[in-house]
């Protein structure tokens, strides 16, 4: 069985495992593993940029924002049907990752990362200033008869889950193929050695480009994905700590694999889950569990997995 | 056909004038090699020839055209192989991968990319160890390593940036027979501080001295030179 054939059933196999559970979870962990599986979406996506290219942004609830707005918006001001809506965040996600990209990518590592935080924060600004359409701070509910999708009522949890497992499998898949494409594999190239890649006579400016519109057009993706499937569009999305968190879920999960971003989400949700129902200082565990993985695992849950056990773990 | 045309080349660091009015022309299937003393400017030189340092002053043309206005990546793409002279390979990649990157930006179906590969590792007699991590080799390993992906990238133009430092002295031989296997289809720009390679291979020497031309010409000519011998003797 060649790695290919290897790497290709395990992910599969994590989607059917997934579909599975659809039926044996018992209904709390069944709704917290479909939001679990659309920020993992989110990670997914920003894994792309942080973990496969290697560069890191502070910025990304802009682009899980602009989905969720670009979805929100049109079903809320124009009342278009949830299918049209999500195409619509996505394509937000296209239009502000490439304007961002192109700005952005005139500086590397610090400057980077201070410029992707100023642009997020200057959506998070519009969106408050845009009130009488945004409803602002508040945000707006999508009520249900506008959550349905060619007589799918997404606002039932089964369908909820579904909906959630597919979008899900659907960017793991992507970014499966993505790493195995030269274009992919040019980005790991550049992580590791940009000079290097850059003297192979690879343009370094546009495959970053590329990553920047591919990473935030998933996260564009699962944010839209997320709107529509629990019925809620707020500016608290678009804050710095939606920012962060991919971060962390990637970081925990391992930067660099495909499988880490779904890790680490669920890690950390089940954990801040656990911790908040002890203490109000949840977000404190979650900081000593960064650190104490930062100490003694840097590669994250699959990192380590990848190093000690399967090698071939893309 | 000149590959490889520079004129009046020069590069001012600071106060320091790294490189000179080099005019230097190579024609097509040459092996030159470019020799001169510590920190007289060869680095800089091919630095500016392949994009990779801007210019103070001056232009190249490559394959008859302008390309004094290209990034480096342009100029590689249209032909010229470079190997660093401070290693520099994917360490956290297989060989494989390292040349196979080498290869795959020419395009090419996997099955095509995959041979390309393995015959630019057996050149350097590293074919066995393509699973390897470039990082897990020996220093002359990685040596040979650069040297494959130069080669792997079929370059109209192979520079090479002191290839031979840290190679024990049969895989200098191997190198040498290498050089003389491309001669004559492959145009190579050699610098390298081993007289013994650059008398066993070179077919026209330029000799580069505080980042001015010295003195050029037959490995006989250079031999003979005093100015040269001077500066080698650091009595310059
Ligand atoms: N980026 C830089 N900034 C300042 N000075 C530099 C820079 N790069 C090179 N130099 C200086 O330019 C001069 C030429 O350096 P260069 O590396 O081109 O020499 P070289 O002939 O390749 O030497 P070696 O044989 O040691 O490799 C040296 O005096 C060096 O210190
Ligand atoms: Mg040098």
């Amino acid at each position: 069985m060649t790695e290919t054939t290897k790497s290709l059933l395990l992910h599969l196999g994590l989607v059917l495992l997934l579909l599975a559970l659809n039926w044996l979870l018992p209904e709390y962990h069944h709704g917290n593993l479909a939001r679990v599986m659309v920020l993992a979406t989110y990670a997914i996506g920003y894994n792309v940029l942080f973990g496969y290219t290697g560069l890191l942004s502070l910025g990304h609830a802009m682009f899980f924002a602009a989905g969720m707005y670009g979805m929100g918006l049109v079903i809320r001001h124009l009342g278009w049907t949830p299918a049209p809506a999500v195409l619509a965040g996505v394509l937000a996600g296209v239009g502000l990752s490439l304007l961002v990209g192109v700005l952005a990518l005139r500086t590397s590592g610090v400057a980077f990362m201070i410029v992707t935080l100023m642009f997020a924060q200057s959506l998070f600004l519009t969106i408050l200033y845009f009130t009488t359409y945004t409803r602002g701070d508040e945000g707006f509910v999508i009520q249900q008869a506008e959550r349905v999708l060619a007589g799918i009522d997404l606002s039932d949890p089964n369908n909820r889950y579904l909906a959630a497992l597919a979008g899900f499998a659907l960017c793991l898949m992507l970014v499966w193929v993505l790493v195995r494409h030269p274009f992919g594999k040019t980005l790991i190239a550049i992580r590791e050695n940009e000079e290097r890649a850059r003297m192979l006579g690879y343009n370094v400016y546009l495959h970053k480009l590329g990553a920047v519109v591919v990473s935030g057009t998933i996260s564009a993706f699962a944010g839209a994905l997320y709107g529509v499937l629990f019925g809620y569009v707020g500016a608290s999305f678009s804050t710095v700590q939606y920012s962060i968190f991919p971060l962390l879920w990637v970081l925990l999960g391992g930067a660099g694999t495909l499988i880490g971003p779904f890790v680490g989400t669920l890690f950390m949700f089940y954990l801040i889950d656990l911790a908040s129902g002890v203490t109000s200082a949840y977000m404190l565990v979650a900081g000593v569990a960064l650190v104490l993985l930062t100490l003694f695992a840097p590669q994250g849950f699959m990192g380590l997995v990848r190093k000690r056990f399967i090698r071939w773990l893309p | 056909m000149n590959v490889l045309e520079v004129k009046g080349l020069s590069k001012t660091y600071g106060g320091l004038r790294a490189v000179q009015d080099v005019d230097l022309q190579l024609p097509q299937g040459q092996v030159r090699a470019l020799i001169g003393p510590n920190g007289a400017g060869k680095t800089t030189l091919v630095g500016l020839i392949t994009g990779r340092v801007n210019p103070s002053a001056g232009g190249v043309r490559f394959l008859e055209r302008d390309v004094s206005g290209y990034p480096a990546y342009r100029r590689i793409a249209m032909g010229m192989g470079y190997t660093f002279q401070i290693t520099s390979v994917f360490a956290n990649l297989s060989l494989h991968e390292n040349v196979a990157l080498a290869v795959r930006r020419r395009g090419g179906t996997v099955a095509q990319v995959d041979k390309a590969v393995n015959a630019a590792l057996s050149e350097v007699g590293l074919a066995l160890r393509a699973e390897q991590l470039a990082g897990d080799l020996s220093y002359g390993h990685q040596r040979l390593l650069e040297i494959a992906m130069g080669l792997a990238q079929e370059p109209k133009l192979l520079i090479l940036d002191e290839p031979t430092q840290g190679l024990s002295s049969g895989e200098v031989s191997g190198f040498k027979e290498l050089i003389r296997r491309l001669a004559g289809q492959t145009t190579v720009l050699l610098i390298e501080h081993n007289m013994d390679v650059v008398m066993g291979v070179a077919d026209y020497i330029t000799v580069l001295n505080f980042g001015a031309v010295l003195a050029e010409g037959t490995p006989a000519e250079i031999r003979a030179n005093a100015d040269v011998q001077a500066a080698y003797l650091g009595g310059g």
